[in-house]
Parts: structure tokens; sequence; C-alpha cells
């Protein structure tokens, strides 16, 4: 996530974490809740992606803090998940700014695949059972989403001139 | 790398002490907000069927819910009877009496984003005196216990979650077993039970209350397929929860003994309300 004072039109940013969140426990039946893309995780990736140089991964932390409390999880799972995952982006920015929108798609899967993965492993320390390649859905919903969410961004960044 | 350290530090805190618990219930506030606007379109169809419901429905509506009533209070009747015959019993035996529990309703009003815990949010916290391990029903069964208390609403964790685990004992013949979650939401699975245990598909299995947590009697699931294999050194029980776990809105949360003294008058007007909720009207379920 981004600092979220200063520079131009920020708290859009906030709002999108918010909204975020809520989608996150928004109630869904029981059978569509494996395929949940991870919102939180895409709207972070996006803004790391387009303002890497302002990204605070204090706030990212408490972030994930945030949604541990709201989800109910043991607190640090989705700060630890958030966290690595904004490094690799961080370490990878300038990359992906040059892939086409199905070939960052392939790079989301591959880092809420590693969000998920934390949350797999907590899940496992706490004495649950795991089923198979389950977790991964959501990583692939994520990636499906990305390109609309992608061009969301693009367009409200240019609208309310957010820098 | 530090944020990394220190989360997993927390992770294993938080999963292995309970040291963070207070931080957690205070914390938990913010919480409260998103599960308030994702509660928003059950809320507005709720005020749709008040608003905009024909008075022929209602009517019908009524006439169902007064023949309901008519036989729930048939079989109060010889509950009192019975009530009373049960006291009067173990006073024979010089065991002591059971208490009638008190319960307050709360209702739903999140579940868990994650498809790997089975949890809900309710409504009812620190403020409405819940606590910590209390146990909860639905009109049909015992749903599970609240784990996590905040002011304004509480976290409930169900008995189909696969870190729970309760004493059950089968309601015909008194054998005691523990009953653990599975992580599917219609099905538990008792824990040793021995090839030669007189246990039957169709048992009700019904709380024992050993383990000081759950009360005595309530129905916790009916035993669906028993599976005797010789070569196994336990027999596989599967049974099905008689709560409504993944429909029920409505739920009980039940004081103990000890606990429900500060709270006698507001629980004892929620007593009243103790009916089946939505649609199992019109089941007369006369035995």
């Amino acid at each position: 996530m981004i600092e979220l004072f200063g520079g131009h039109n920020r708290w859009l940013i906030l709002l999108a974490l918010i909204v975020a969140l809520t989608l996150a426990v928004y109630p869904l039946p029981l059978d569509w809740r494996w395929w949940r893309p991870e919102f939180v995780v895409l709207v972070v990736l996006y803004w790391v992606f387009t303002l890497p140089d302002h990204t605070s991964l204090t706030l990212v932390w408490l972030l994930g803090l945030a949604q541990d409390l709201v989800e109910g999880v043991p607190l640090g799972q989705n700060a630890l998940a958030l966290v690595v995952v904004t490094y690799i982006a961080l370490q990878s920015y300038r990359r992906v700014g040059n892939y086409a929108l199905w070939q960052q798609a392939c790079w989301i899967f591959l880092l809420v695949g590693i969000a998920q993965l934390t949350g797999n492993w907590v899940h496992s320390l706490a004495g649950g059972d795991i089923s198979g390649l389950q977790f991964l859905y959501p990583a692939l919903t994520s990636a499906i989403l990305w390109p609309l969410c992608f061009l969301g961004f693009e367009a409200l960044r240019h609208r309310y001139r957010i820098q | 790398m530090f944020f990394s350290i220190a989360a997993v530090g927390l992770i294993l805190v938080s999963l292995y002490t309970d040291w963070l618990d207070p931080v957690r219930s205070k914390l938990g506030v913010i919480a409260e907000p998103f599960y308030w606007v994702t509660n928003i379109p059950e809320r507005i169809g709720d005020w749709s069927d008040d608003t905009f419901s024909s008075r022929q429905a209602l009517q019908e509506e009524n006439e169902a819910l007064k023949s309901e009533l008519l036989i729930l209070q048939r079989k109060l009747q010889q509950m009192a009877a019975l009530a009373a015959e049960n006291v009067r019993l173990r006073r024979l035996l010089g065991s002591s009496d059971m208490l009638q529990d008190n319960v307050l309703v709360a209702e739903l009003v999140g579940v868990s984003p994650n498809p790997l815990s089975h949890s809900v949010v309710i409504n009812k916290g620190l403020s409405d005196g819940v606590y910590n391990g209390q146990p909860v029903l639905d009109a049909f069964g015992l749903m599970g216990q609240v784990v996590e208390v905040t002011p304004g609403s509480s976290r409930v964790l169900l008995i189909t979650d696969s870190n729970h685990a309760l004493p059950v004992q089968v309601n015909r013949n008194g054998v005691r077993a523990i009953a653990e979650g599975t992580g599917h939401i219609n099905r538990l699975r008792l824990r040793h039970v021995s090839n030669t245990t007189d246990i039957r598909e169709g048992d009700l299995l019904v709380s024992s209350g050993l383990g000081d947590r759950f009360p005595v009697g309530y129905p916790v699931a009916e035993v669906e397929k028993v599976v005797r294999d010789p070569g196994q050194a336990f027999s596989t029980v599967i049974a099905r929860p008689m709560a409504r776990l993944d429909r029920s809105r409505h739920l009980l949360l039940v004081f103990g003994k000890d606990r429900g003294e500060g709270r006698r008058e507001p629980a004892g007007e929620a007593q009243s309300e103790l009916v089946p909720e939505d649609g199992a009207v019109g089941e007369p379920a006369d035995d």
C-alpha cells in the first residue's frame, strides 16, 4: 500500500481498500467461498505497481493486521502474506510494467498463490487438515479479475489524478 | 524482513498462547462496521418483507404460527408434568436438580470468509454479557461456542469446524463419545468408538455435559452412517448435525448456572421467543 497522506487524492486508495475489505468478508454460499478473489491483495498490488516509490511496508503490515481482525483469523496471517507479496512486487515492478495484461495476470496468479500459501501454512500449523490444491482457487479467480481491476483503477487514477 | 519476522512472531503467539486475546477483543471493534455493511442486503430484505408482504400472506403466516403455537403448547403441558416428575425422581436419587437454562436471542450478522474455518459472527457481545466459551444453539440443536468477544459482537466457532470437538452421548442408551468436526458443514465424526459399542444409524446424539462447557441434553447430531471394519481398531461413525449450521439466522446464547445471575430479566424475556425460525412452520412432529 501507499503512504496515504500527501500526494494528490490519495484518500481514494483508502476508500478502495475499505471496499476490498468489505468484499473480503461479504457472505457467500459455502461452495463459492473457495472462489472468492483476494480483493485486498489485488488493490495493494495495483498501487504498489503504480506508485512503487511511495510504498510503505508499515502501512501494508498494519492493513494486514486489520484484515486479520476483520476476518477473525490468527493475528499476523494476512500481515505476513501482504508484506511478502508487497516485497516481491517491489522487486519486480519494473518488469511487470512492460508486461501485457495477460502476462500480468499470470504474475498476479503467482503472487496471490504465495499469499494463499501463508494462509494455508497457518491453517495447518493450527492443526487443520489441508484439502489438496483447493487453496489456489482464489489465486485463479484473482488472476482472472486482474485485467478488469487494472483497467478500472487506471481509469480512476487518470480521472482523479491520483499521484 | 523485519515485518515478516514480526508477522510470524504474531502468528505463533496468537496460535499457541492466549496473550493476545484482550488486544483482539479491544481491536475487534474495527470489524463491526464491515459486518454492519455486509449485512445491509439482509436488512433490506427483511424490511421489504415487512413492508411489502400482502395481507393474505400475513394472514396465512398468522394461521400457521397459531397452529404451531398450539402444538408446542400441548407439548409444553406435558413437559411441565415431566419436569416436575424429573425433579421429584432426582430428589429421590439424592442428586441435584437440573436448572432451567437462561437464553438470549442473537442474530447472525456475518460468516467467516475462510472456507477452511467454520465460524459466524453474531450481534451480541461483551455489553450483553456474552463470555468466551459460551454455548450457542439454534432452534434445532447445538451450534457451537463463542471464541471471541468484542463489545458489540462475538465470533462463534461451529461444531463442524475441524478444530472443534465436544462430548456427546447417545440418547437411546447413554453411550458416551467425542464428536469432532470434519470441516464439512453437515458432517461430524465420532472419535474412538470401538467396534462393539452399541450405536446405530438414526441414533440421536445429545450433549453429555462432560467437560463443563456445554449444558446437558441438547440435541447435537443424528448418526448417519456406522462402518464397522474388523481390520480397524475403531469403527467410523458419521453424524449429521441437528442444528441448521448454514441456514439459521437467529441463535440462542445459553447462560450457565453460575453465569446467568446478572442477566436474569432480559434472559427470561428472551425465553418466550424460543420458537423455531423461518421455514420450519407446519410440521406437526407429533410423538
